[in-house]
């Protein structure tokens, strides 16, 4: 048996350290894990996803459809586009926050994040739905950069990481954290209302 | 032995290290650039690293230590090996002495490339025996059986991994470093019969090297990453690379299982084995990305031995011909070709989603680049122009609104397109695009050609001190070596002065007035012109304050966005304002506001 996870967003926003942080603690319970990363052209402003297998009998780093736990999404629309990989009855955690893209601002027309959240909740195939509101979680924590460990801490507390558990991913992100961030990191990974 | 997370190019690179490696040369491309970048990280000096100017002279450095008895390793993206072809047909005529693996990496999809060659394809081209490893452990393995089977047949070797299993990370058994192999080479040992190319040589060897080819076939049967898994049925499916990955996750999850052959090593193809696993099937499906180099060899063998099976794969139409096979790709064919029905009606489908918007890679807000595309095209408005981009970050320069690569096609080609469309129109204002790193690398002979075949046209030099788009490595402008030495920089502009280039201009492309004034005059004067953008790259220095826009005085023409298209720019509740978290304070559109609303904050109070 695996857990699948899909973490997604826009290039820049902290996806593979969280993928990493997963990866780290399943390794130091002495799993097996494997994962796809979006390196190269795609990371400039494109749509980026990791595609983390934590468990035995994994071959493949990739992810098919309908084959993921969980889906955590950085920005709205792109956890949107990622759906089709979740399982039926499978978990979501995203952002609220959209990233708007140049064509969007060119276009004249604004994408509208709340409009994809509203698409998720409507969704009876989503087993589980957290949306974290980011812009008041970064003011309230302070960093901007705090979103992925809102994110991912949201997941670890839900229990949604499989045998990875919250207290597993706070010890590994002291791991690979510098010292003086560990105490913003853990505030963010119990920030989200679960 | 312990065991790390390591990405696929991490694991070749320790591969190689365990091998004993004495010397790696290459050049960046995606998905090939951590392998060097591993080694000399990971370098406590006892081995040579260089990022050589381009793919030709880091396969002739690794061929000569070669030829001296190192264990070398060269390093490149698979068109890359379109440049250091020269070299590497000859090479494989000449042999090697010390152990040699030409580490290619090809890109399905294509994700970040321009092709979608195959190099087990350039391998039988070439008649070099090719690795293809199917996940990153398997890599970490095969690396150094690949570098064992260089040595023990004086060839060189290409190993050739894909996107997928070099940016796959997985946890892999590697070895401490007191279980390295060591070599200790003797040094380059005179023997004009051996390594001078020449027209008898040629030939005595030619027949060696088929005799040779022909005895790995069977050496390669043997060969434990080359496989057979037998199943439950009489059909068989034939796959490499991440595609047996990929298959292997479908055929588990089936009752009936089809047997697999799992073929790592496409040439010289192991025929003995394929042969085993024809025997009594009705049909085999061929899964593998590019060329279907497996499907031919299996018809081959069919048609050798008289085999009575159906080969089905990209020849047939039963498996995509271009882009990747990804698992639902696979699923499909595997469904297809067996009756089987596989993860249908699993997974949510977006009918009513809201549309999603389009997200293509874009320059990076703050980026030089942005500044010295819209200055030529601000200078140029209204004139008939032709804008020769080439390969890097700048290649983005064709995105709207700037809309100023009107040609890409490979490294350093620009320059020489350039001339070309001059010459058919010569009223033509003929601009050729070209970053620091892909000058060094192929762009300085493009400059002569036009220089002694009196061409007009400006040059541009987007030098951001560094070559971005494959992750900041160094280059020779830049003054630094991956062995962590100081070097002195080689400048530009001597070097387009040394070749006869007289008009070169140096400036900041980020003062825009100066910077359209100086394209103008430039472009105006008759034959080759150069202009050296210089700019260090967004990424590589800490942003200053970002800019704000005084909504006060904002006037909601969107001429920022309109012209310059930074994505530090967005519309916020219907106006225009900055992304605080993007914006590294460059500065461009400020220059571009007609009302002087955007700027430092302390400047617009």
């Amino acid at each position: 048996m695996s857990t699948n996870i899909v973490l997604c967003g826009v290039g820049g926003q902290g996806t593979v350290l969280a993928s990493k942080l997963v990866a780290s603690a399943s390794m130091s319970k002495g799993l097996n894990v494997m994962s796809a990363e979006t390196i190269g052209m795609a990371q400039k402003g494109g749509s980026v996803f990791s595609h983390l297998r934590i468990g035995d009998d994994v071959y493949s780093p990739m992810i098919a459809r309908g084959e993921a736990d969980l889906i955590i999404g950085f920005e709205p629309s792109e956890t949107v586009r990622m759906l089709p990989f979740l399982k039926k009855g499978g978990a979501v955690i995203t952002s609220d926050r959209p990233v708007m893209p140049v064509t969007a601002a060119l276009g004249g027309s604004t994408y509208n994040g709340g409009e994809m959240i509203s698409y998720l909740k409507s969704l009876d195939t989503v087993g589980r739905l957290v949306v974290v509101d980011t812009d008041k979680a970064i003011e309230d924590i302070g960093s901007p950069k705090a979103m992925n460990m809102v994110l991912l801490g949201a997941a670890s507390r839900a229990g949604l990481l499989g045998d990875i558990t919250h207290e597993d991913i706070i010890e590994a992100m002291k791991k690979k954290v510098k010292p003086r961030f560990v105490e913003m990191n853990i505030r963010a990974l119990e920030y989200a209302d679960i | 032995m312990h065991r790390e997370f390591l990405m696929g190019n991490e694991a070749i690179a320790l591969g190689a290290m365990a091998a004993g490696v004495n010397l790696v040369a290459g050049y960046p491309g995606t998905p090939s650039t951590e392998v060097l970048e591993t080694i000399a990280k990971k370098n406590d000096g006892s081995i040579y690293v260089e990022w050589s100017v381009n793919e030709k002279a880091g396969l002739e450095v690794a061929a000569g230590a070669s030829y001296s008895g190192a264990r070398t390793m060269v390093t490149m993206k698979q068109v890359g090996l379109n440049v250091a072809s020269d070299p590497l047909m000859s090479l494989a005529y000449i042999g090697i002495k010390g152990g040699m693996v030409i580490m290619v990496a090809d890109d399905p999809g294509p994700i970040s490339s321009q092709t979608e060659q195959d190099t087990r394809t350039f391998a039988m081209f070439s008649k070099l025996p090719v690795f293809d490893p199917s996940s990153p452990s398997e890599a970490y393995r095969m690396i150094g059986d690949a570098f064992r089977y260089s040595e023990e047949y004086g060839t060189p070797v290409i190993f050739r991994p894909t996107t997928r299993i070099c940016h796959a990370y997985a946890s892999i058994d590697i070895k401490d470093e007191d279980e390295y192999e060591y070599n200790r080479p003797e040094g380059f040992v005179k023997d004009p019969s051996k390594w001078v190319i020449f027209p008898k040589l040629s030939r005595i060897n030619h027949a060696k090297i088929e005799k040779r080819n022909s005895e790995l076939s069977g050496v390669f049967s043997q060969y434990e990453m080359n496989s057979i898994t037998e199943g439950s049925s009489d059909l068989g499916i034939a796959c490499s690379g991440i595609s047996y990955s990929n298959t292997m996750e479908t055929v588990s999850a089936l009752e009936d299982k089809p047997s697999i052959l799992k073929i790592a090593t496409a040439f010289p193809f192991p025929e003995d084995l394929a042969l085993k696993f024809l025997a009594g099937k009705k049909e085999v499906l061929c899964i593998e990305e590019l060329d279907p180099v497996i499907e031919r060899a299996l018809i081959q063998v069919c048609g050798k031995y008289h085999i009575d099976c159906k080969i089905r794969g990209k020849l047939t139409a039963d498996a995509g011909t271009a882009g990747e096979l990804l698992r639902d790709d696979v699923n499909g064919c595997i469904s297809k070709f067996t009756g089987i029905s596989i993860n249908e009606g699993t997974s949510t489908e977006l009918n009513d989603a809201p549309e999603l918007p389009v997200r293509p890679p874009v320059l990076c807000a703050g980026c030089p680049h942005r500044a010295s595309f819209y200055a030529v095209k601000k200078a140029m408005k209204g004139k008939e122009t032709i804008f020769a981009g080439d390969i890097g970050c700048y290649t983005l320069g064709n995105a709207m609104p700037l809309d100023m690569v009107d040609t890409c096609l490979c490294m350093g080609a620009g320059v020489n397109i350039a001339q070309g469309v001059g010459r058919i129109k010569p009223d033509t204002k003929c601009f050729a695009f070209v970053g620091d790193s892909t000058f060094f690398a192929s762009a300085i002979t493009g400059v002569i050609n036009a220089v002694y075949n009196q061409a007009d046209m400006t040059l541009i030099v987007l030098d951001n001190s560094t070559t971005a788009m494959t992750g900041h490595q160094p280059h020779p402008g830049t003054g630094k070596t991956m062995m962590g030495n100081m070097t002195e920089k080689i400048d530009i502009e001597k070097v387009l002065r040394g070749v006869g280039v007289s008009e070169v201009r140096r400036l900041d492309p980020l003062d825009l007035d100066n910077a359209v004034r100086t394209v103008r005059e430039v472009a105006d004067k008759p034959g080759v012109k150069a202009i050296l953008f210089e700019s260090p790259c967004a990424m590589l220095f800490k942003p200053e304050k970002p800019y704000e826009v005084d909504t006060d005085k904002c006037i909601d023409c969107r001429m920022c966005i309109k012209e310059i298209g930074c994505p530090g720019l967005v519309i916020r509740n219907g106006k225009v304002s900055v992304d605080t978290t993007l914006c590294n304070g460059c500065g461009l559109c400020s220059q571009v506001c007609p009302v002087d609303a955007i700027g430092k904050k302390e400047d617009i109070s």
